[in-house]
């Protein structure tokens, strides 16, 4: 976003409204469809929220250009969060988001860069999104530009072997332009991370692949402000947040249960949870 | 009561079927076991954990190694049933399936959930359209896409007794049983599912009970059409395609598929080479754009209008 936009005084109370709006916006989309990925959008909202109010460098009319900081949502099925987050930043018209998923929408289940600006890279199979950032990275590395690039993985995305391929790359190239976000809400589609396919000590993979690695607290927008917007000159490594989370977050019922990756609330539901989301 | 009428027929989730198939079947042959890739719940397989916890092998979202899985559990003396959404299964670990599995020979099942475009509004990425076409390509896998719940149980019972790989494309969409006597499932065999001498169809899986009532207009309006179940694309049944040719002198393929290189290619390089009469394709020309399952469907004309109309192109370019 242009600097203009930014509030000086408290830059986490702008970071707090607009994931306010976006929880509130995925939460109609995904109801009025009767469709979508409300757990993994509630998980990742904050860490959206505030690389898109509070650290990219990002210009809504000019999409494409060339020394924005990019983002990359690998976790793709949260496209509650991300069509959300674009919309606040200004990269379509809010009417746009009542088409989600319906025929010939641009705004599809799964992003699609053709279809959408702000939009890097089609992402829904996991395990993609990684090495297309680390791709953008080395680019920025070989011609000296200083962009910087982030992804958001899922932790059972984790899982997919591509990341550790681009890790390694990563490591050994000292990309320090590179950060990858681990939403780490420790539930994948049917059941919890370690139950299915562990992935702890994250932490510890990640050092020895190369990584200089931070534990944060994925809701505290003060912490991930800190975490992501530190300057990259401070490093000589690729940057792996794991952004501890909560799948659902913001809605007490859906918080922590696998039911909710793709549940969809009913009427009853949704009120509820509109009323909680203030 | 005429909507009754039309509405009766009830229609089942063929998933239903496949997964209570293998949990009798793996009660019975202790060889059976389940590969995964965090897909118990889309592949109903809740069922086959509860009751066989040690023959389920969940990898994680991880379809390359899920797939070489397979293989090593074959090479195990195991009998795997890999199974997951078609479209990360085939597309992820195409070449996991091509040397591990086709290439290697290994006696592994491949169970592709939800293909075609069962996503329907989460898109290309998560359509398992091009599925046919490489597997296709592959040469020594045998491609079965059951029709029906009837068929996806007779299908997996088969798959399990045969020793040689298998892809099964299994259906979420609900679909009506065929309603055919003294029905035998014959791999390999295209199953007569109506006979008519002026134009054959050639359907399989979801789409053959919608070629059947296109068949079923086109004669109220005088054309005679011949409907085929080509549950196994490959091997393709080729007696039955230059039957189709010789006797009805136009052929409409139907898929839910890319257009390229599945079913319909697989009949029109047969013809073309032996017997060359029109053949129609049905079926989708490339990623799909947001929508549902029905509106990509009336869209692409996979319906009853769509496939009597190909019908109709194929008849109108039978020459002379
Ligand atoms: C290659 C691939 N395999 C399987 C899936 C199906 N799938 C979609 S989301 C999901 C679970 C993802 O879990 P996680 O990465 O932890 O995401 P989150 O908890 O943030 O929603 C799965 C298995 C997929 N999209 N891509
Ligand atoms: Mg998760």
């Amino acid at each position: 976003m242009t600097t203009a936009q930014r509030n000086d005084s408290d830059p986490t109370e702008l970071i707090r409204q607009k994931a306010l709006w976006m929880r509130r916006t995925a939460l109609k989309m995904v109801y009025k469809k009767n469709l979508g990925h409300i757990g993994g959008d509630f998980s990742a909202t904050d860490v959206l929220s505030t690389l898109y109010f509070g650290v990219l460098n990002y210009d809504p009319d000019r999409p494409e250009w060339d020394a924005r900081d990019r983002f990359v949502m690998s976790k793709g099925h949260a496209t509650g969060v991300l069509y959300s987050a674009l919309c606040a930043a200004g990269y379509f018209p809010q009417d746009w988001l009542e088409t989600y998923m319906g025929p010939r929408s641009m705004l599809n289940g799964h992003p699609n860069r053709n279809y959408l600006p702000g939009v890097e890279t089609n992402t829904g199979p996991l395990g993609h999104g990684f090495p297309v950032a680390l791709g953008i990275a080395i680019a920025g590395q070989i011609t000296g530009a200083s962009y910087r690039t982030y992804v958001l993985t899922g932790d059972g995305e984790q899982q997919e072997g591509s990341n550790w391929e681009a890790a390694m790359v990563a490591g050994n190239r000292k990309l320090a332009n590179l950060t990858l976000i681990v939403d780490r809400n420790r539930l994948q589609q049917g059941a919890g991370t370690e139950e299915t396919n562990g992935l702890d000590p994250l932490d510890d993979k990640y050092r020895a692949f190369g990584w200089e690695v931070v534990e944060v607290d994925g809701h505290d927008h003060a912490a991930l402000l800190d975490v992501l917007g530190a300057p990259v000159g401070a490093r000589d490594k690729p940057l792996c947040v794991i952004a501890n989370t909560v799948k659902g977050k913001g809605v007490s019922f859906m918080e922590g249960l696998a039911k909710w990756h793709h549940g969809v609330p009913n009427a009853e539901e949704y009120e509820q949870a509109m009323k909680e989301l203030v | 009561m005429a909507e009754a009428v039309l509405q009766a027929r009830e229609t089942f989730d063929c998933r239903k079927a496949w997964a209570a198939t293998l949990e009798d079947l793996a009660a019975a042959d202790t060889r059976i076991v389940a590969v995964v890739n965090d897909s118990v719940g889309s592949s109903n397989l809740g069922g086959f954990r509860d009751k066989f916890p040690d023959r389920l092998v969940n990898v994680g979202i991880a379809e390359q190694n899920m797939v070489g899985v397979g293989a090593g559990l074959a090479n195990g003396g195991r009998i795997p049933f890999v199974s997951a959404a078609a479209c990360f299964l085939t597309g992820r670990a195409l070449e996991q399936i091509k040397a591990d599995v086709a290439y290697a020979g290994f006696n592994v099942k491949l169970v592709g959930q939800s293909p075609g475009i069962a996503y329907g509004e989460l898109g290309a990425t998560h359509h398992s359209i091009e599925d046919y076409a490489w597997l296709r390509a592959l040469g020594p896998i045998t491609i079965v896409a059951p029709s029906d719940a009837w068929e996806t149980a007779e299908a997996v019972k088969w798959a399990a007794a045969h020793d040689g790989p298998v892809y099964l494309r299994i259906s979420r969409m609900k679909v009506p049983t065929l309603e055919i006597e003294n029905r035998v499932f014959t791999p390999g065999k295209a199953e007569r599912v109506r006979d008519g001498s002026d134009v054959t169809i050639i359907a399989n899986g979801t789409t053959v009970h919608l070629a059947d009532n296109a068949a079923a207009d086109l004669a109220r309006a005088g054309i005679s059409a011949r409907v085929l179940n080509m549950h196994t694309i490959a091997p393709l049944d080729e007696a039955a395609v230059a039957r189709a040719a010789e006797e009805t002198g136009a052929i409409v393929t139907v898929e839910e598929a890319l257009v390229r290189g599945g079913l319909g290619g697989a009949v029109a390089e047969f013809t073309s080479a032996t017997r060359p009469v029109p053949v129609e394709r049905v079926g989708f020309p490339g990623f799909m754009p947001t929508g549902s399952v029905d509106y990509l469907f009336g869209e692409f004309g996979l319906s009853e209008a769509g496939i009597a109309e190909a019908a109709r192109r194929a008849l109108n370019r039978k020459p002379g």
